[in-house]
């Protein structure tokens, strides 16, 4: 028997504040304006994609004690933003990341359900937890929290969030004019949760949204991360999008569901990618290579090496060799505010490594960061990149991707006009969308239906 | 600038559910089945819009609505549970083009860094035509909700001890909105260079941290999100007593105030514009808005007969903090002059049914004004300071790095 065809889903993401993202090329727009956003989610929304998603950083960056200044900076608040597209688009799910540090879970399930409502149905929030003294120095909260409790309190903070979007089952409000019964049941949105990290109680103020709960996403990668997400998540946005990686992760996690008495089909597997679409593979091919160029000026990669070597290394030039100098391997680190300081966790073996790399390949700095760093995941013709997104789905390395392209707000135009006509064409992917709410676009069921399915079971 | 305004005075309407009468829902225009979906609130912006409004206002809250002054009061006859009101706001921005949006946002439970960028995100999405609207609360309900403080109860409002309560709540509202307008100003405006040449994609000379230290937070800046397109959305609050009016003469654009008659209006905008001149304001445009809640009909006994209908069908006489006018849209406008030559530089009518009132407002209170010459015409500018004859405000920051 013939495996059926596996369902692409596809979402688009909005080019964010890293190196990724070619603000010098001519056509790259404001990342700040509503239009750009307008634009951007109108393309998704007409290449029939799942979902916008939109990361969030809560302190700008900095490097040797400056703000970093090469890459975007500076974004609109998450929120607001989805609020507004939800009145240009009419099907297109709309996912943020919001923080459960430096946030409290009455106001957050508060936004999320009103953004549900506001949406028809189309909300979804992305779960991060960060630790950090440097961010939280822009909260009341400050930055507190130990890095070994993130996981107890994201995984709280979610089940309490949980426990406000159920304290309105859906049926409370009447709004009889001739009995003038409003609320069925005044206690509607009762909740009490008392547990490590919250202590509260009283009466949620949002009714029932239309998904219930919005989608929960999940972005950890950890092993921690992973049970937070079998548990917990409806689709995970992972870093794994090669054939392989991908294969070995998507194998692990939804192997892990079964415990929390969950199906495979509960959990997506979305991982972020990149691409270059050209008229040709060689074209793409050659493009792809322009834009990592862009990617990774000599600046940029000087400031990427100091994140290995942890010094400043301004007096080096991009164009000459790698420093002879070994890495600081001090506590004190020489960024703050990114993700990516933590991925170098033996930075003396991965300096010994590129200098031999650079040394055996006549590498300058600015060559070795292009080489070493990531290749666009999807490079070619439409044709090859439809095939290979494909192949990658249906050979279980994930369930579809989330995109990012690297120029704001246009990066998805060829995309939308090309790529997507012919997964429609192969038909494994939606030429319209089949229902009003995300969980339609995703096939995943109303909480409501997941409850009575396994009180049924 | 002198704070005395023009023959035309300025109109903002205060959303809040289904209208200001708590029975106001159960008025066949009133729609209250819609108060969950964005179409109810577009449609009320757009009606608004029609009318040449300065702004809308949209209530907003910790906790379920309350008939009582403290705590939940559990009715189910009267409407309960609201959405979040920035994000309405949001949502209807790109859907309308003239009309200033001022959400509410409780500051008592929450974050000033969130609530800045989101106003100020709100000013990009509608292209600089947000405010902000700051409320304090002490409701016990409502701190159990966030279970990070407790707030006092208030007893006897007048106490000693509820006095003291009452001014550190506001004392904490003007850290709050020090904090908001300084997160807006840590960007200059031209913070963003795009420079190919040296592949700086900002100038990080103009991006500041705001560093404030206060008894109750502490904010290091800068905001994640560049300057806003009016470098500060106005923001305002509503007042009721000496303090509340110092918080206005101190720290907003707009404050909202409840006289009964003219006597009381020129009371108060004398007491706030003696405290705006001890903090050293008096040269800066300060509006004082007269809030008031209006039934509207062409015949007043129509008028008086509504109230009376929502009063029985609520089983009890309306009561509230501002004047209760019942009349015609002549009347109304007559009542308006009055208070605006007592000093009041512009009201915000709080429709009794938004059904039935909002469109009274729009299309029989504005005609009138405007037949008086003491409306506008047509929209005058492209954004809320502009409508409010308020100039677009220097970054501090910047002034301080030319000095």
């Amino acid at each position: 028997m013939t495996k059926p065809l596996k369902q692409i889903h596809l979402a688009a993401h909005f080019p964010g504040v890293n190196n990724t993202t070619v603000w010098s090329d001519p056509r790259a727009g404001s990342h700040i304006e509503f239009s750009s956003f307008a634009h951007f989610a109108r393309t998704a929304e007409r290449a029939r994609f799942d979902f916008l998603f939109l990361a969030e950083g809560l302190r700008l960056r900095e490097q040797g004690g400056k703000i970093y200044d090469l890459d975007v900076v500076g974004r609109p608040d998450t929120f607001t933003v989805l609020a507004a597209l939800a009145a240009v688009t009419e099907h297109l799910g709309l996912t943020g990341t919001i923080n459960s540090t430096f946030n409290e879970p009455y106001e957050v399930a508060r936004q999320f359900a009103s953004l549900d409502h506001l949406s028809g149905g189309r909300s979804a929030w992305n779960v991060v937890t960060s630790w950090d003294a440097f961010t939280g120095e822009n909260f009341r909260r400050g930055g507190f929290l130990p890095q070994e409790e993130r996981y107890s309190r994201a995984k709280e903070f979610l089940a309490t969030a949980n426990e406000l979007f159920d304290s309105w089952r859906g049926d409370e409000i009447l709004a009889d004019q001739e009995t003038g019964t409003f609320l069925r049941d005044a206690k509607a949105g009762a909740f009490v949760h008392t547990g490590q990290h919250f202590d509260i109680h009283g009466q949620f103020n949002v009714p029932r949204s239309p998904q219930g709960r919005p989608v929960i996403f999940q972005a950890g990668d950890s092993d921690e991360g992973r049970e937070f997400a079998a548990s917990s998540a409806d689709a995970i946005f992972s870093r794994y999008a090669t054939l392989k990686e991908g294969q070995a992760f998507y194998t692990d996690v939804k192997s892990r569901l079964a415990t929390y008495g969950r199906r495979p089909d509960q959990l997506l597997i979305l991982p972020a990618a990149t691409f270059t679409l050209a008229d040709t593979d060689a074209e793409a091919e050659e493009l792809a290579k322009v834009v990592r160029r862009q990617q990774v000026s000599g600046a940029t990669a000087i400031k990427h090496l100091e994140l290995v070597w942890n010094r400043d290394l301004s007096s080096y030039d991009p164009d000459g060799p790698l420093p002879d100098i070994d890495p600081d391997v001090s506590d004190r680190h020489i960024s703050q505010g990114r993700a990516q300081v933590r991925m170098y966790r033996d930075p003396l073996a991965t300096a010994r490594e590129w200098r031999e790399l650079a040394a055996a390949n006549n590498w300058s700095i600015r060559d070795l960061v292009i080489e070493t760093g990531n290749r666009q995941n999807f490079i070619g013709s439409a044709e090859t990149i439809a095939r290979t997104i494909n192949e990658y789905v249906q050979a279980d390395a994930s369930d579809g991707f989330i995109l990012v392209p690297h120029i704001t707000p246009t990066g998805f135009d060829a995309f939308a006009d090309k790529v997507v006509p012919l997964l429609q064409e192969r038909g494994v992917f939606r030429a319209e969308y089949e229902g009003p709410t995300l969980r339609h676009h995703l096939g995943l069921a109303h909480p409501d239906d997941v409850r009575d399915e396994r009180a049924a079971s | 600038m002198s704070s005395t305004p023009s023959s035309s005075l300025h109109l903002a309407v205060a959303l809040d559910g289904t209208g200001w009468h708590p029975a106001s829902w159960r008025e066949p225009v009133a729609r209250p089945r819609d108060l969950f979906t964005a179409a109810y609130w577009a449609d009320l912006a757009a009606e608004a819009e029609r009318g040449l409004l300065d702004f809308v206002t949209i209530e907003d809250g910790l906790g379920p609505q309350s008939s009582h002054f403290l705590d939940p009061d559990e009715r189910t006859d009267q409407v309960r549970g609201r959405l979040d009101a920035v994000l309405i706001a949001a949502r209807i921005a790109p859907l309308s083009r003239h009309i200033g949006l001022v959400p509410t946002t409780v500051v008592t439970h929450t974050e000033p860094f969130h609530i800045s960028k989101a106003i100020a995100t709100l000013d990009y999405v509608s292209t600089g035509r947000a405010g902000l609207r700051v409320q304090v609360t002490a409701r016990p309900n409502e701190s159990a909700h966030f279970g990070r403080r407790t707030v006092p109860r208030i007893d006897a409002y007048d106490s000693p001890a509820a006095q003291e309560v009452v001014t550190d709540l506001f004392d904490e509202a003007a850290d709050y909105v020090e904090v908001v307008r300084r997160l807006w100003d840590s960007w200059e405006d031209d913070a963003e260079i795009r420079d190919v040449a040296t592949g700086r994609f900002v100038d990080r000379d103009k991006l500041h941290h705001i560093e404030f230290q206060g008894r109750h937070f502490s904010v290091k800046g800068p905001s994640i999100t560049p300057r806003p397109p009016q470098g500060r959305p106005p923001v305002s609050a509503l007042a009721h007593d000496t303090v509340p009016y110092r918080l206005v003469a101190r720290a907003a654009d707009v404050g909202y105030v409840t006289p009964h008659d003219a006597d009381q209006a020129r009371a108060i905008v004398a007491e706030i514009r003696a405290e705006q001149k001890a903090a050293g304001r008096a040269d800066e445009l300060l509006h004082v808005f007269g809030d008031l809640v209006v039934f509207l009909d062409d015949d007043p006994a129509e008028a008086a007969a509504r109230s009376d209908r929502l009063d029985a069908l609520a089983g009890e006489p309306y009561t509230s903090d501002a004047r209760v006018f019942t009349g015609t849209p002549a009347q109304l406008a007559d009542l308006l002059g009055e208070w605006q030559a007592a000093g009041l530089t512009g009201f915000r009518l709080r429709p009794a049914v938004l059904g039935h009132d909002l469109p009274a407002i729009t299309r029989g209170l504005v005609p009138e004004l405007q037949r008086r010459s003491a409306f506008r015409r047509a929209y005058e500018a492209d954004t809320l300071r502009g409508l409010l004859g308020l100039p677009r405000p220097a970054n501090r920051y910047a002034a301080a790095a030319t000095a």
